[in-house]
């Protein structure tokens, strides 16, 4: 795994709290709130992959230190749920929702068209590293079925032509 | 804060409120904001101030409209009219219309069956009051209840109120609350907890995320009735990360909840303390299951384990523990204020009250509805949605989600009851009611549920692990123009298995789709096998085949 923002050295020793890095401060003050205690893991890795985007290696460790949990613990709980990824995301976020209304409504049509156009799977980033592709479970948007979220902004009411220009526009720059 | 306290805040707000003769409530909800209705509350704001109308009309952000097709929805709270798919540049129009005749091209009829028929309980303040002040919900008569509770009732008379009124839980096994609460407060020890289960999985279903949108305040009483019946100090709400504006407006609605004293020590200036926190779920379905729930909280993965012991003994780090759902707490301020003979007043004789759908899919008014227990399913699908889109033919109604079962039309004159689901092979579930019509190809939405519940299976017992898995290839397999006939006695073996042998209520009700289209619209199934025909037209691979 690559590690990016916080000192590669980082894991295994004692003193295995990254160097000073301004995205550690919102993890540090979430494990604080919880005064360290195991039970805020689930919130921690939240505050983890809300600052880096997701959850590196190192950071879990030292998350993994502070909160005196098992690293093999910390490992499972993040693979465990889906809200948490491995992986560092692409420039551009594109979330479809699989949710059954908007399967009805067609969603799984647009998920194969982005597969076909831009060749990436639910999970995957595009090889340029400019657009990632996930699937939601329910966005509770129902209403606007078929909906997604693109880069934090719900969008309802999608077809697959609306869906890969806009992932077109930003894999060119144009947006 | 005192009960008198309590009436002052009230009385204040409904004469600031009476102060402007033009109230305009725009819809702030998930649904509504995602068509933009945040920036048109902001541009009617601006337009009212630039017309200096500022002591003459009031723009407020409120909760769940309901009819979320037809968003952003605005209403005149004076005039009681409703406008639908407004846009930034009507604003000016909706302004001069004020006092007048309604913009004519917006009228959203609300003399329909959609508005109409419902009777609203949980959703009563959804669409009036602004969700984040929690001035609003006391001049609803909110916090009543609690205020009654502490200072007129000893918890044994909440419980036996609660159990008088009947309330079954919402979550979708429709245990009874009473008898719940009975047991917390029957358990032996001096920590005790109350749980909110917000963690609304179940695709298609927005019923809970809507209530703690539109309505925070009322789940917080309810949770901390409960807190006061069953002898508990401290409350968790446990949401979907996925939520970030429901999570938002609780938290919000908890810190005021603190400032007014209707929440955390001597509250109501009694001896009664109670908190509540909020926990983050991770995206895993499972977590609606209790025992996995917990587990979450305490910071673990979401697996279940056996019960006995139930959380009600043995829950949150093993103190006793009262798990219920959103609408089930948000019941609970009004059984409290207005009696549990009042609310066993609605409903049918063994399901009480009213539930909230979410009514989706192929059906003209998509939305949030909540109708009186017992109401037909044609009522639901026909009067109250509207009927099918593109005058298309219904094939089946969805309910309980991935543990739901697909209901043909010829039931559609049933009750929708605990009893009477459970009777056709389905469940109340959560809430979540899908529309599907003959577009829709039975097996692959037999596919699509069994693909999630794969997904989501923890993966600690292996009837759940192995036998979704093995569900989904041979539905893949059907759907993919390669089924063969042993495949549905081999479908149905599976099921039969898994309902009998999994450890808990994910594996045990995941074959339920697919036992219910099996059932139901065992043709369909036929034709993919026998004729290579997709009936629905839905099957890629069978229709390139052709």
């Amino acid at each position: 795994m690559k590690n990016e923002g916080v000192h590669p050295e980082s894991g295994g020793k004692e003193s295995s709290k990254p160097v000073e890095d301004h995205r550690l401060r919102l993890v540090n003050r979430t494990m604080q709130l919880y005064r360290n205690e195991s039970h805020a893991l689930i919130e921690t890795l939240h505050a983890v992959q809300e600052s880096f985007g997701y959850l590196e290696e190192g950071v879990l460790k030292h998350v993994a230190n502070t909160l005196k949990v098992p690293l093999s613990r910390v490992y499972a709980v993040a693979t465990f749920y889906h809200s948490f990824t491995l992986k560092p995301p692409g420039e551009h976020t594109c979330v479809i929702c699989l949710g059954t209304a908007c399967y009805i409504g067609g969603s799984g049509a647009i998920i194969d068209a982005i597969h076909e156009e831009v060749g990436i799977a639910s999970g995957e980033t595009s090889p340029d590293g400019k657009v990632s592709l996930l699937v939601a479970r329910c966005l509770g948007s129902c209403g606007l079925a078929p909906a997604g979220v693109f880069d934090g902004e719900v969008t309802g009411k999608l077809n697959s032509a609306h869906v890969l220009e806009t992932i077109g526009r930003w894999r060119t720059h144009e947006y | 804060m005192n009960i008198e306290d309590l009436h002052q805040i009230a009385r204040m707000e409904q004469t600031q409120r009476e102060g402007f003769q033009h109230r305009i409530n725009v819809c702030v909800a998930a649904g509504c904001l995602s068509c933009g209705s945040g920036q048109l509350k902001e541009a009617l704001e601006k337009e009212v101030s630039r017309r200096g109308l500022d002591n003459w009309c009031k723009v407020k952000g409120v909760g769940c409209l309901g009819l979320c097709t037809a968003g952003p929805l605005v209403s005149l709270e004076t005039a009681g009219t409703y406008y639908q798919s407004v846009k930034i540049s009507d604003v000016s129009d909706i302004l001069e219309a004020l006092g007048g005749k309604p913009v004519s091209r917006l009228v959203c009829p609300v003399d329909t069956a959609f508005f109409q028929r419902q009777v609203r309980i949980v959703s009563e303040n959804c669409g009036r009051i602004d969700p984040e002040r929690i001035e609003e919900y006391m001049a609803e008569s909110g916090y009543e209840g609690l205020s009654l509770a502490l200072s007129q009732m000893s918890p044994q008379e909440v419980i036996e109120e609660v159990s008088r009124s009947g309330l079954r839980g919402r979550g979708g096994a429709g245990f009874p609350t009473g008898l719940k609460w009975t047991a917390v407060s029957k358990a032996a020890g001096p920590t005790k907890f109350i749980v909110c289960n917000a963690d609304e999985g179940d695709p298609g279903a927005f019923m809970d995320r809507s209530v703690l949108e539109s309505d925070p305040h009322r789940v917080i009483e309810g949770m901390t009735v409960a807190g006061y019946a069953t002898g508990a100090s401290q409350g968790f709400i446990y949401v979907r990360a996925e939520y970030p504006l429901a999570v938002k407006r609780v938290r919000l609605a908890l810190s005021q909840a603190e400032h007014m004293g209707v929440l955390g020590n001597n509250i109501f200036n009694t001896s009664f303390n109670f908190t509540i926190k909020v926990r983050l779920g991770a995206g895993a379905f499972v977590c609606g299951e209790e025992t996995a729930l917990i587990a979450s909280i305490e910071g673990r993965m979401g697996r279940p384990r056996p019960r006995p012991p139930f959380p009600a003994e043995f829950g949150l780090w093993e103190h006793p523990t009262l798990i219920n759902n959103v609408e089930t707490f948000a019941n609970i301020p009004p059984i409290i204020r207005k009696g549990g003979r009042w609310f066993a007043g609605i409903g049918t004789e063994k399901s009480k009250g009213t539930k909230v759908f979410a009514l989706a899919g192929k059906i003209i008014n998509t939305g949030l509805i909540e109708v009186p227990m017992g109401t037909p399913l044609r009522d639901i699908v026909y009067d109250i949605g509207g009927g099918i889109p593109q005058g298309k033919r219904l094939k089946a109604v969805q309910t309980g989600g991935p543990s739901g079962g697909c209901i043909p039309e010829r039931f559609l004159d049933m009750p929708v009851d605990y009893e009477s689901l459970a009777k056709v092979g389905s469940i109340m579930g959560s809430g979540g009611m899908i529309v599907m019509d003959e577009t829709s190809c039975m097996v692959d939405v037999a596919r699509f549920f069994m693909e999630f519940c794969k997904s989501e299976s923890c993966g600690k017992c292996a009837p759940c692990r192995v036998g979704t898995r093995q569900i989904y290839d041979i539905l893949s397999k059907i759907t993919a123009n390669q089924g063969s006939p042993e495949d549905l006695a081999m479908l149905e073996d599976l099921c039969d298995l898994m309902k009998s042998t999994s450890l808990c209520g994910l594996g045990q009700s995941s074959p339920n789709p697919v036992l219910t289209t099996l059932q139901y619209f065992r043709e369909e199934y036929l034709s993919h096998i026998h004729d290579k025909n997709c009936l629905a037209g839905a099957c890629k691979s069978l229709r390139e085949a052709k």
